[in-house]
């Protein structure tokens, strides 16, 4: 009984405001700040930066990728927890789409089951190393002085 | 793909689920590489007990054993299986319903 690994989330919402006031909500630091983060800075083209501080002070960094005002907006962030210079992340895509006097929004985050475990191995020894050489730097430094 | 992520997920988990085991990893994690005398030293468990979790935990990869001071052999926590396991949490972890609802929330005030 074996259950899939989960790589994609994916749901729809329907908002009560037209896809130009949705577009605001998502595309700038005060609409991001007033539901997604405590605070929000956000470079909006692609390739832009952008940054999200949650309640406890923990700030995301996040790449913005599609700006299609005022259909898609695409950016992204890194998985959580993982060391500085992973290259993981996961890719976020909000779709806006027209509905009566509002807004359909569907929200599309991908790439939870990327395995890059041999090169992790290989980053993880390469810090190994890095660490070890460092700490005898350090010891030679301090043996001098 | 996805069944080795999954293998590797569950033998994480699996480790995880008993205590003996999670004492040693974090013993691991603390105080870096170290032999089955040096756990059985530093926990509250018998040397033959901790022997058989680590045979265990080199089996699904969870940590290497690699040569050490006398001959002794040295167990090396490795962060690669975790992080995959950190995916599967990760993935649970990304909270959009509530995220959503307070967007909804957030565009229904006028």
């Amino acid at each position: 009984m074996t259950s899939p690994f989960p790589d994609r989330i994916e749901r729809t919402v329907k908002l009560a405001r037209p896809p130009r006031d949705v577009w605001a909500a998502l595309t700038t630091a005060e609409g991001l700040s007033a539901w997604f983060g405590e605070q929000a800075t956000i470079d909006l083209r692609p390739g832009g930066a952008a940054t999200m501080t949650f309640a406890g002070g923990m700030t995301v960094d996040m790449r913005v990728e599609r700006v299609e005002e005022p259909a898609v907006f695409a950016y992204t962030w890194r998985l959580p927890d993982l060391p500085d210079d992973d290259p993981r992340r996961t890719y976020v895509e909000f779709t806006l789409e027209p509905d009566g006097n509002g807004t359909l929004l569907r929200v599309v985050e991908t790439g939870f089951a990327q395995l890059p475990v041999e090169t992790r191995r290989e980053t993880y020894d390469s810090h190994c190393e890095g660490w070890t050489r460092e700490l005898a730097e350090l010891a030679t430094h301090i043996d001098g002085s | 793909m996805a069944p080795d992520l999954e293998a590797i997920a569950e033998q994480v988990f699996v480790a995880l689920a008993d205590p003996t085991r999670r004492a040693i990893l974090a013993a691991l994690a603390t105080d870096g590489p170290s032999t089955a005398t040096d756990l059985a030293a530093r926990l509250p468990i018998t040397r033959q007990a901790i022997a058989k979790h680590l045979a265990l935990m080199v089996d699904a990869g969870l940590i290497t054993p690699e040569p050490g001071e006398r001959r002794r052999v040295r167990y090396r926590l490795q962060s690669a299986p975790v992080q995959v396991a950190q995916q599967f949490l990760a993935a649970l972890a990304h909270d959009w319903d509530n995220r959503l609802a307070a967007l909804q929330k957030y565009l229904a005030t006028p």
